[in-house]
């Protein structure tokens, strides 16, 4: 996810010493080393995969009340079926589940890092400094949530009697990850703004508080909604177009936008990344 | 308690102040409450194509605005409050202080409710702007409950919460009972979809719970969905019963976890 390839953090030590290294498997290594840390205090707390996938068939379930209700009465809404809109909702599941599992925690914990001054430490250490706070910390049991989108997907798909072929499939994978991309490079500049403001927990609510709009199809939002949910927050491009290549009713160009943008996307909040990194003044001294 | 009495003023205008202070916070805390929103752009558009259930456009619009006022008007984070100071050991400080702790948390959160209202009152200009002011009510005694009803959602969901953050007492990790509680309240209460639009026994569940008072019976009372006078009493009457007996259960539940209660860090 992070571009290894260019990174010269502002750091307080001398820069040669703090001089990233450039090769892939080094950061391979570095990322295996952060998800075995992760995944070790995770079976430290074994109790909690019980309860995480307890909580996430809750949320599963809760997701699917408004669905059931509202075509519980219409066949279809703004020319979406209810497995279509389920497919919708699956991705949602999915990405937030990934969101939620890998990106999140890490990025939380560096605005802490942040207030508190310990974010020296990461800028001294010999690796980029994106790569390093995008990779901290990992919730594993939120692969719980991940299954669950994946049977709500294929649930969907087979009541459709849907078959994918293999080009939707791989057009549905890609946009998935663009859209990925797209949340991550939203996350990452929130996290950016939190060297400026500090206290910013709210502000990472507000982002996932407006993500949760995307269960639904973007096309039965309208007005000032649908101005928003596509040139404001592109909650279309995240989990609506992934839906309708899987169905196979995305065209080409449409999709290929939505890639271009999601890597336009990232280059911006890199940029602003290292802007907030030369910025930095130290909390702690 | 007539020592808590006497300093309630006062622990009002510091609630208030330490709100002032932190403002920017506020604004954005309540900005997250975006659910109603996204609920009413998804119901209005299904509206538009043909009303759902006799409820129209406008209907939505009413509902969802009213739902997001009652929401920010009338919660709190005083859960949230009780379980870090309870897992920080801050809470001995409180413990010491010769006014119940109880007296303290009203303070600090009935002090925010003037910017509260100060923050949602765009909306309300909206609402009343907008053409669902058609259906709004306008007589007073219906209006006079609709006062009422507020000040009941206000105090249940206090007590409510106040009950969820003293269960820190007691478990390790009360924010997963807490996340649990939203879930159920969004549904229960009418916050994700009006009660009446609900299958049936969802709605005869609701009438067992405390939820609906907390927001849904508030919002009907102000968009007239109640048939009368009397029947807006009621639901205050049964509301207010609600806020006085959770009120109860959480001071017990207090008094019993603070026995079990060992400072960290001591």
């Amino acid at each position: 996810m992070a571009s290894p390839s260019t990174a010269t953090p502002a750091s307080p030590a001398s820069p040669a010493a703090a001089r990233p290294r450039r090769r892939l498997p080094y950061y391979a290594g570095l990322l295996a080393v952060q998800l075995r840390t992760s995944l070790t205090t995770a079976m430290q707390y074994r109790a909690d995969f019980l309860v995480q996938g307890a909580m996430s068939l809750y949320w599963l379930g809760w997701n699917l009340v408004p669905l059931l209700v509202l075509f519980d009465h219409r066949a279809s809404v703004a020319g979406w079926s209810f497995e279509a809109a389920l497919v919708v909702m699956a991705n949602f599941v999915i990405l937030r589940g990934i969101l939620e599992g890998a990106i999140n925690p890490s990025l939380g914990a560096v605005v802490e890092q942040i207030r508190s001054g310990a974010f020296d430490y990461t800028l001294l250490r010999p690796a980029d400094a994106q790569f390093l706070v995008s990779t901290a910390r990992f919730a594993p049991w939120r692969a719980l949530d991940v299954l669950g989108g994946l049977a709500l997907l294929v649930y969907a798909l087979v009541r459709l009697g849907h078959v994918p072929d293999l080009g939707q499939l791989a057009a549905g994978l890609v946009l998935l990850g663009a859209g990925l991309v797209l949340m991550y490079a939203l996350w990452l500049i929130v996290v950016a703004a939190a060297f400026w403001v500090v206290r910013l927990d709210n502000l990472a609510f507000l982002l996932s508080s407006v993500f949760d709009a995307a269960r639904w199809p973007a096309a039965v939002f309208r007005g000032t909604w649908r101005v928003i949910f596509t040139f404001v927050l592109p909650l279309a491009v995240i989990t609506t177009m992934p839906a309708e290549a899987l169905l196979g009713r995305l065209d080409l160009t449409t999709g290929l936008a939505a890639v271009a943008g999601a890597a336009v996307a990232a280059a911006i909040a890199r940029a602003i990344w290292r802007l907030a990194l030369r910025n930095y003044t130290s909390a702690s001294s | 308690m007539r020592r808590a009495l006497a300093a309630l003023p006062t622990l009002c205008r510091i609630g208030l102040t330490e709100a002032v202070a932190y403002r920017a916070e506020m604004v954005v805390w309540l900005l997250t409450t975006t659910m109603p929103l996204v609920m009413l752009g998804l119901w209005t558009s299904v509206a538009d194509e043909a009303p759902f259930r006799a409820w129209g456009s406008r209907d939505f619009v009413a509902y969802y605005l009213a739902a997001l006022i009652v929401r920010n008007l009338t919660s709190n984070w005083v859960a949230w409050q009780i379980a870090e100071e309870i897992r920080t050991g801050t809470v001995s400080g409180r413990l010491l202080r010769p006014i119940h702790p109880f007296a303290g948390y009203l303070g600090t959160h009935l002090g925010a409710v003037p910017l509260r209202a100060l923050a949602v009152a765009p909306v309300a200009i909206i609402l009343v702007a907008s053409s669902a002011r058609a259906v709004l009510v306008t007589d007073p005694v219906h209006v006079a409950a609709l006062v009422a009803a507020l000040l009941g959602a206000w105090a249940l969901t206090f007590a409510l919460f106040v009950g969820l953050g003293t269960l820190a007492f007691f478990l390790d990790k009360p924010m997963g009972i807490i996340e649990v509680y939203f879930g159920v309240f969004a549904i229960f209460s009418g916050y994700l979809i009006p009660l009446p639009l609900l299958p049936g026994w969802v709605q005869a569940l609701a009438d067992w719970l405390p939820f609906r008072a907390m927001l849904g019976d508030p919002v009907a009372i102000a968009i007239g969905r109640v048939p009368d006078g009397a029947a807006a009493w009621a639901l205050v009457g049964r509301q207010w019963a609600w806020a006085a007996g959770l009120m109860l259960v959480a001071t017990v539940a207090w008094h019993r976890g603070v026995r079990r209660y060992e400072a960290f860090g001591g």
